[in-house]
């Protein structure tokens, strides 16, 4: 039976159009970078957002999706997450993140995707429709690497539906990971000592805070300048092609990087070491985005002046120390937005991609402008990741990464009818869905 | 030093909170009372407890009015599932069997996570050992009355539980190779490392319960004839067993597959107890039917999965299938965070599986309520309950919805108003405390300071 439906679809489908061929009809569409408009209509041709426009009379035996009381949105972009090369967290065999060695650019995140993780069918159904692949465990600010390394390799953006990690692809090498030195650890949740005033921070003595803490700090540092000085060499050296010029691989990779090409993720967590990469970008001359900021301090001047984006680690998350405000995570994407920074959302897990939409509407709860919430879920990242010509709004010529809702997407409660990548409709069934089925039914 | 801006802020926000709970009205609010449907008027509260709800009330001369502005009033969250206050000393996992251990024993008062759950709208939670122990210890169920002491946090009169634990976590402390996190430290073996070894513990302990049951009962017996024989030794351990056997202690099971929720029920059954709870319960969708055979309740999470390997199956419809199937479902946190906003983990039962609004608010409320006993007391806002109450600025079951007042028993626990004003005179406060900690150090001579550090 279902065989049958299945060559129907396909024959119907063969004589009238492409799949990612069709017509929205009557939908209100809110593009995220202009103003809503009501009751148009989109139509998407090869993929592809051809037209918006009050009326498109369909071309005959075109497909027609009836959007009359229904909203679409652009899919959403979760901008940190491991998603295809993590399964089971737990489970070591099932785990592609943190690679051994301490500088690995010339990973790559894409070649590791396994394009049948039970989490992409899951994390689509609610909206998401590409996402930041890391190849460090924890993607950043929240969970640190592979033990002691400092550049994980290259993070890909992807699709989050395809049969080939290819057919995924939107940016194999959106970003080149580093974790950045600090005090009192990269950033992790209760990392102890960091942001207190030196003598505070002296007094809970032991591995944070004091002078010897700083200078580990800056001796990290300076490694990391060493690498980057020699990758600069060596592309110089390159440039002169000399005879026997032998290739490395390490620092093939970080050429896009000192061009400006691809940034560096950075991941730093603390406002001290958020001025370090900024100093240190400065030094360098790369372009870096800053993964998971946990508190904002005084750098948000200094962002904004370097233009330096950032991605949000998880906004329902519980403050850095006992005497923080209870609610000091959910108020941080506010501070970013009035130092007039640019961010983005990560859930910084594959557990909670899903609950990417969620995660913007508690920092609405706290303070941020809902249209500023939805931008840092879909246009914002396809800018700070180098791909808004493609995704991130509904706007003529840009793929058709769409969502078709009965409501606001940030909202549990509102129900995706569609999602498209590409222009294709993708399956909203999943596994957790086929087991709901499965055992229903039992009861 | 730490020790000692917490206690300062636990003074400054203790002054906070009233000594003796007023005569309040609440007035202008959408009353979700879970059990009554949605009233669109006032609540007053009269020595701690909800005195009359209604479109229109005798509004008490002299009661504080609190005017809601037309903002959304449910019962104070409860929690079936939190380790907070437990001051770390979660698992006593050196034996299988360590239900002599007792929660009770351990509460911080001042564990910082409480005034947060606080000012999450949770007003009651249940307080649990971890699951490294096939049997784990006794639990305690407490308010979230923060300012208050130890002793006055516990929930009176809530009906004791234990805390029994099936699967990986088990089994973990087992594994000779030691488990997630115990990298670099070799563990001891300790049985059982097997499902199988599970049930085994389980049967032993409860063999020994019966029999040393059947002791007291014979003892009490011959006392009842009149005779004076020798009291049986009581054995710490068996003791709390012995009350699940007789029905006065609840078993609150951490589980996830389907298997060994089936597994711990039969044990029961054949030793005639109940499993009160199935804690986390990830499979209970697959014999939800015998769950609610047995009368066992499920507490869940919401959306968790994949992080290990008995936790593939996780579904997020589990909730609403249990609840189809007729089990009393709620969903708990097992998270200090998690436990923040679980209204919104509520919200996701209509988002995964088409609950009602009260079947979701009620997975939260009159639920867990009901799991642990205190039904008769919180759960549900209805006139003769503690007045636990929590106030939110929009629709409760949205992720725009923040939590902007808490009573518990009456008093107000937690306002946003207040501590969002408060917070400049604490800053202040701490900066005097950190400025005069300098002091003493140049006093003292460089970092001979330390010497007089606290904690």
């Amino acid at each position: 039976m279902k065989l049958l439906g299945i060559l129907l679809t396909s024959a119907l489908a063969a004589l009238a159009a492409a799949n990612d061929t069709f017509l929205i009809r009557d939908a209100d569409v809110y593009p995220v970078t202009a103003k809503e408009m009501k009751g148009v209509c989109v139509l998407i041709r090869d993929g592809k957002i051809a037209e918006i426009a009050p009326k498109i009379v369909p071309p005959k035996g075109m497909k027609v999706v009836e959007g009359k009381g229904l909203r679409v949105y652009p899919g959403m972009i979760d901008s940190d997450t491991n998603l295809g090369l993590q399964e089971i967290e737990s489970v070591r065999e099932s785990v592609d993140t943190g690679e051994l060695g301490e500088f690995m650019p010339q990973l790559r995140a894409l070649v590791a995707v396994n394009p049948a993780s039970e989490h992409f069918g899951v994390v689509r159904v609610n909206g998401i429709t590409s996402a930041m692949t890391f190849p460090n465990g924890g993607g950043g600010g929240g969970r640190g690497g592979g033990r002691g390394q400092s550049i994980a390799g290259q993070a890909a953006l992807i699709h989050t539906d395809g049969m080939t990690w290819e057919e995924m692809e939107i940016s194999r090498s959106a970003a080149v990971q580093l974790t950045f030195p600090s005090v009192g650890g990269g950033g992790r949740r209760g990392g102890g000592g960091g942001g207190l005033p030196d003598e505070i921070a002296a007094e809970f003595g032991g591995a944070a805070g004091g002078a010897n803490a700083r200078r580990n700090v800056d001796e990290a540092i300076a490694k990391i300048n060493d690498f980057f000085d020699d990758a600069r060499r060596y592309k110089a050296a390159k440039a002169a092609n000399p005879p026997g010029f032998v290739t490395d691989l390490k620092f093939e990779a970080m050429i896009p990087v000192l061009d400006g090409k691809v940034p560096l993720a950075v991941s730093a967590g603390q406002a001290e070491a958020i001025h370090d990469a900024i100093a240190f970008a400065d030094k360098q001359h790369v372009r870096i985005v800053i993964m998971g900021p946990r508190e904002i301090g005084k750098v948000g001047p200094e962002l904004k002046s370097h233009n330096i984006p950032v991605i949000l680690g998880r906004v329902l998350a519980l403050p850095e120390h006992p005497d923080d405000a209870y609610e000091a995570a959910m108020m941080l994407p506010e501070e970013f937005y009035k130092a007039g920074v640019k961010f983005a959302f990560g859930t910084f897990t594959n557990e909670f991609v899903r609950n990417l939409p969620f995660q913007a509407a508690a920092a609405v709860a706290f303070g941020l402008p809902q249209d500023e919430a939805l931008k840092a879920v879909t246009i914002n990242p396809a800018e700070i990741w180098g791909v808004s010509d493609k995704v991130g709004s509904v706007e003529k010529g840009k793929w058709a990464d769409l969502l078709i809702t009965n409501g606001d997407p940030l909202e549990i409660q509102t129900k995706i009818e569609h999602v498209y990548i590409k222009g294709m409709e993708v399956d909203l069934s999943n596994k957790q869905t086929r087991l709901y089925d499965k055992y229903i039914s039992r009861q | 030093m730490r020790k000692l801006l917490l206690a300062a802020l636990a003074v400054l926000t203790a002054a906070l909170a009233p000594l003796y709970a007023e005569t309040i009205v609440i007035r202008n609010a959408v009353i979700m009372t879970v059990t009554k449907g949605t009233v669109h008027g006032s609540i007053v509260v009269k020595d701690g407890k909800i005195a009359d709800i209604g479109e229109k009330v005798m509004e008490p001369t002299g009661a504080t009015i609190i005017d809601a502005g037309g903002q959304y009033v449910i019962p104070g969250i409860i929690d079936c599932h939190s380790h907070i206050a437990g001051d770390g000393g979660i698992n006593e996992g050196s034996v299988s069997v360590s239900s002599m251990a007792n929660i009770k024993d351990i509460i911080n008062p001042e564990d910082i996570a409480i005034y947060r759950a606080l000012a999450g709208g949770v007003t009651t939670a249940n307080i649990l050992h971890g699951s490294a122990n096939s049997i784990g210890g006794q639990t305690i169920v407490l308010k979230m009355r923060w300012g208050k002491d130890a002793q006055s946090m516990i929930f009176e009169g809530a009906k004791p539980g234990i805390k029994f634990a099936l699967g990986e976590n088990v089994k973990r402390s087992g594994n000779p190779q030691g488990g997630r996190g115990a990298a670099g430290t070799t563990v001891q073996a300790r049985y059982p490392a097997t499902r199988m070894g599970v049930e085994d513990v389980i049967r032993e302990a409860f063999t020994e319960a019966k029999a040393y049951k059947a002791e007291w009962d014979d003892y009490k017996a011959k006392v009842a004839r009149g005779e004076h024989p020798i009291p049986p030794r009581t054995d710490l351990k068996l003791e709390p067993l012995k009350e699940v056997l007789e029905g006065n202690r609840y078993v609150h099971a951490h589980s996830y597959r389907a298997d060994e929720i089936l597994m711990l029920m039969r044990v029961a059954d054949d030793y005639g107890f109940k499993i009160r709870t199935f804690q986390h319960v990830l499979e209970g969708y697959k014999v939800a039917k015998e769950m609610a055979a047995h009368g066992a309740g499920g507490s869940t999470f919401s959306d968790w999965w994949d992080y290990k390997v008995e936790a593939v199956d996780a579904i997020p419809y589990n909730a609403a299938i249990m609840q189809k199937a007729g089990v009393v479902v709620s969903l708990n946190s097992d998270d200090a965070e998690l436990m923040r906003h679980l209204n919104t983990e509520a919200a996701k039962t209509m988002k995964y599986g088409g609950m009602t609004e009260t079947e979701a608010l009620s997975m939260v409320t009159i639920n867990p309520a009901k799991q642990l006993g205190i039904d008769n007391r919180v759960g549900s806002i209805e006139v003769g309950k503690d007045a636990d109450l929590v106030l939110y600025d929009k629709y409760p079951l949205s992720d725009y919805a923040k939590v902007e007042k808490v009573l518990i028993d009456g008093a107000i626990y937690f306002d946003r108003d207040k501590e969002v004003s408060s917070r400049a005179a604490e800053a202040a406060a701490k900066q005097k405390l950190v400025d005069k900690l300098k002091q003493q150090q140049q006093q003292n001579g460089g970092r001979g300071g330390r010497g007089g550090r606290i904690g």
